[in-house]
């Protein structure tokens, strides 16, 4: 048997408004509420609405049988609340029927765990707690921010009490072995990893609107068949992607809603074929073999690495004068500063900064509120010199020198 | 080719574009005959021995019209030996300027920036010089001449009976068989094409007949005022050159070229591609000279091709000149890559960081922006300096206006820069700003990008479409300006990537590049 797993991740960031040096010590509004709103609406229409509904449909229909996962950020749950309290609603009616499940992240969808470990625990305990909150029960399984993924990171998931960590099944990781299996990263004790099928979730999340490849137009039917065409022995098929594949990414008129609509009945057709939740598949299938991850791995861009954030020294020289504030925020107690500069740990605004033009740097542009890198870079460092101010810390990289 | 002018002596010019340009199509494989006219005045004999071993004056041509080939036989021949397809303009450029054992020491030497513009002559082009008053507009001083001489003699057309094309011109007025060229007619294109296509037929029937240069056709030195003889005379001469080569495509720049491009095509029967580096409305607002926007008109319809240095230019032409889009295509500048960095870096000797605006001093390029700008950051941070380089016509009320503003302390005024003091000027400085309220391309940002000097450029000009690496504003949004020169001087971090990501930037802009695509552009007029 193999088993098909899909995860959808749902994030939205708080995006800065135009924070100009004039603005630091006169204002502390940072962020853009009205463009965060205008945004979080239409993609509430255009994917997160019709795709839950579709989605709690097919559940519905299937009685049981097809079953998805969600990762959802707290700065995207925040929002949602406030401007799509309905998609929040059809999230807990899902979950009442066990067959969606919702991981645990950041809440703050933040790079925390690659510098801050204490931070990194806090949010993840905050997250916890939310989705135990929305669902009724306690996420066993981890995703970390843009699949940031470590022997270390793993370590850490394990030590806050969880079962199974994502990660991108990216080549290098993995190498010549197969992702459609689990893992028990180096190092820890009992966690299991869960690859991602990087080669097959891609045909869905971005060729399949893709009039240029040559495998198009995809149905339900050519994508089951991929999958019978793996090897009977795979255990599992992790199919991971971003919610906004469905409407947004790519719109209704590619057939991306219909393709989603087919897809449980092809692949229930199959006796080998069946759907299972992440918490399943680690009370069934045991580990493969050892996973070594001594360095970090993610989903984004054709490297797969951290350098969509932490590629240049603008994104890494921002990323750590936030993370010197981080102290000195928790030292004034006040709940909602510590609230704002969470907001600003969010890993899209250094996505923002990445100078990566001429290769990835078009999804980049795409998914930036700013016309340029340098822009984000300026609105962000402008914020903290306020913040700075606000929590009466030294100065640092802010500063004039 | 059809150039304009020599090498400039202020950096940004049309000379330099050309230079590039012609050593981009050289090593694309094109074949370039390059015609300029010379300037003649004072400087004239600080350049004759410059000219000789290439260029050609009427003067000294009692065998042909106007002009004669180059003596110096080996480089001809070698340029004609290339085994490639032969897609040449007609025109001319000083390359000899560039080469530094041509040039003789003296005065004259002080008007150009050839002793460091790299490179010997690009061997596969043969410049022909023709002995003319005609001058580049780019430098305002000579701009506001030629509007004055525009001026003085818009109303009359009696002086251009002192050309050969002129006497012709004079007897088919006084025949009926042309309209007299005067009142409307020097701001009807149709009227300016007439011309053209006049000095065509006279050079075809020259031509034909073999006919040496005649005595009217040399050059006197009498015309000064009289630019719409000369612009006629020019166009005679240059469709004979074109004849002569047999050229497979007529290459013109810019507005005082288009009536000798359009003779020249029409003598030859060949197509006509003209080169936008700039408009009328970029040098005069929305108040353009009718006559230069008569002649802008006319090549532009004239043309089989339109190529623009910028989608910014593009639009310009389309909207305003009512250009046929089909027939524009854009071709952004490059960079002449240095071998060399700049030697400069001790160069610093106030305290405090710099802030750059160099350029000409007029509403175009935006100083009074830049002023307004610096108050604001001098109000945060008093230890900052505003240099304002450059001469034109505001710079008199910019003095008034940073007096103002409370900025006596914080501005300096340099006046023209010239050569090292150019490049010497963007060392010393911690930012460049380039704030211009129109501007076609714009290549000084990217000479400071070559510098490692970070930049902020104007949305409203062409270079922001191809460059990345640089801060973008819209020149009338002060407070973001202001904004943005308080982040490249505090935050370190955004400095160092603005710099190394930059000069890697305008490394990759070639003009090698651009004559390739420059040869896809020929290619689709010649089969």
């Amino acid at each position: 048997m193999t088993a098909v797993t899909f995860y959808f991740q749902i994030h939205q960031p708080y995006r800065l408004r135009q924070y100009s040096f004039f603005d630091v010590g006169r204002r502390h509004d940072y962020f853009d509420d009205l463009e965060n709103e205008r945004i979080l609406k239409r993609v509430a229409d255009k994917c997160y609405r019709p795709m839950t509904l579709l989605l709690e449909e097919l559940v519905d229909r299937h009685e049981g049988r097809f079953k998805c996962s969600f990762s959802v950020s707290g700065t995207a749950l925040d929002q949602l609340a406030r401007w799509a309290p309905d998609v929040i609603e059809t999230f807990r009616r899902m979950a009442k029927t066990g067959c969606v499940e919702f991981l645990c992240e950041t809440t703050h969808h933040s790079l925390a765990a690659l510098v801050d470990e204490k931070e990194f625990r806090d949010q993840v305990r905050c997250q916890k707690a939310r989705i135990a909150a929305l669902t009724g029960r306690t996420p066993t399984t981890f995703r970390n921010t843009e699949l940031v993924y470590s022997n270390q990171i793993a370590r850490m998931a394990e030590q806050c009490g969880f079962n199974t960590i994502m990660a991108e099944g990216a080549d290098h990781l993995i190498g010549w072995r197969s992702p459609h299996h689990l893992y028990r990263p180096e190092g820890t004790e009992s966690i299991l990893t869960m690859l991602r099928s990087y080669k097959l979730s891609d045909d869905i999340a971005f060729r399949f609107s893709n009039r240029g490849w040559d495998e198009w137009p995809m149905d339900a039917k050519k994508f089951t068949k991929w999958v019978m065409d793996l090897p009977e022995s795979d255990d599992v098929v992790g199919l991971f992607m971003d919610f906004e594949t469905f409407g947004e990414h790519q719109w209704e008129d590619t057939g991306i809603f219909d393709f989603m609509r087919h897809l449980p009945s092809a692949i229930l057709e199959e006796e080998r074929l069946s759907f299972a939740l992440p918490s399943e598949i680690a009370a069934e299938v045991d580990p493969i073999a050892r996973l070594d991850a001594p360095l970090p791995v993610s989903w984004a861009d054709a490297e797969r690495d951290l350098t969509a954030w932490l590629g240049n020294p603008m994104q890494r020289a921002a990323h750590e004068a936030l993370y010197d504030l981080g102290p000195h925020v928790r030292g004034t107690g006040d709940p909602a500063l510590l609230e704002t500069w969470r907001k600003l740990t969010t890993s899209d605004h250094f996505y923002y900064m990445c100078v990566k033009f001429f290769s990835d740097g078009d999804v980049h542009k795409y998914f930036s509120p700013y016309s340029s890198p340098y822009d984000a870079y300026i609105a962000l460092m402008n914020v903290m010199g306020d913040l700075r101010q606000r929590i009466d810390a030294p100065a640092g990289l802010t500063s004039p020198q | 080719m059809l150039g304009w002018e020599l090498p400039p002596h202020i950096s940004g010019g049309l000379g330099t574009a050309c230079q590039g340009l012609v050593e981009g199509l050289d090593s694309a494989g094109v074949e370039v005959v390059f015609v300029v006219p010379r300037a003649y005045g004072d400087e004239q004999a600080g350049r004759a021995k410059v000219i000789g071993g290439h260029g050609v004056q009427l003067d000294q041509a009692p065998g042909q019209p106007g002009f004669q080939e180059e003596p110096d036989e080996g480089v001809i021949s070698e340029s004609r030996a290339k085994p490639v397809p032969v897609l040449a303009g007609v025109g001319a450029r000083a390359l000899d300027e560039v080469a530094p054992h041509d040039v003789s020491p003296g005065p004259a030497d002080q008007l150009h920036v050839s002793d460091q513009r790299p490179g010997a002559p690009v061997p596969g082009v043969r410049t022909v010089l023709v002995e003319s008053p005609l001058r580049p507009y780019q430098d305002s001083e000579s701009y506001l001449e030629l509007v004055q001489s525009l001026e003085a003699n818009g109303e009359s057309s009696s002086s251009a009976g002192t050309t050969f094309l002129g006497r012709q011109l004079n007897e088919q007025l006084s025949a009926g068989q042309a309209e007299p060229f005067e009142g409307a007619a020097i701001t009807d294109p149709a009227a300016w094409e007439a011309l053209a296509h006049t000095a065509a037929k006279i050079a075809k029937e020259r031509f034909l007949r073999g006919e040496n240069a005649p005595e009217e056709a040399r050059f006197t030195g009498g015309y000064g005022p009289d630019l719409f003889g000369e612009v006629a005379r020019y166009a005679q001469v240059v469709a004979e050159i074109a004849l002569r080569e047999k050229v497979d495509l007529v290459h013109a720049h810019d507005w005082m070229t288009y009536p000798a491009g359009i003779a020249a095509a029409k003598a030859l029967g060949v197509p006509l591609l003209i080169h936008v580096h700039a408009t009328e409305f970029d040098r005069s607002g929305e108040n353009p000279d009718p006559r230069v926007y008569a002649l802008e008109c006319m090549g532009i319809h004239a043309a089989d091709r339109i190529v623009c240095v910028s989608h910014f230019t593009g639009r310009t032409v389309r909207y305003k000149h009512g250009a046929d889009p089909e027939k524009i295509r854009v071709l952004h500048n490059a960079v002449t890559q240095k071998e060399q960095r700049a030697q400069w870096h001790t160069g610093r000797t106030l305290k405090g960081p710099i802030v750059l605006y160099l350029g000409r001093v007029t509403m175009q390029k935006g100083p009074d922006y830049f002023l307004q700008a610096a108050a604001k950051v001098a109000k945060l941070r008093p230890d900052v300096n505003f240099v304002l380089s450059g001469s034109g016509d505001m710079l008199p009320s910019m003095m008034m206006q940073s007096a103002r503003l409370g900025l006596a302390r914080n501005v300096f005024f340099t006046g023209f820069l010239r050569g090292k003091e150019v490049e010497r000027m963007y060392s010393m400085a911690d930012l460049y700003v380039m704030p211009s309220v129109s501007e076609p391309f714009g290549i000084t940002p990217l000479e400071a990008m070559a510098l490692d000097v970070p930049v902020i450029v104007s949305k409203q000009s062409g270079v922001s479409e191809i460059v990345a690496n640089a801060l973008k504003v819209d020149y009338w949004d002060v407070d973001e300006l202001a904004n943005k020169m308080l982040a490249v001087i505090t935050y370190a971090p955004l400095r160092k990537q603005l710099i190394d990501q930059g000069r890697d930037e305008v490394g990759r802009m070639r003009w090698d590049v651009r004559g390739e695509l420059l040869r896809t552009y020929y290619e689709e007029l010649v089969a």
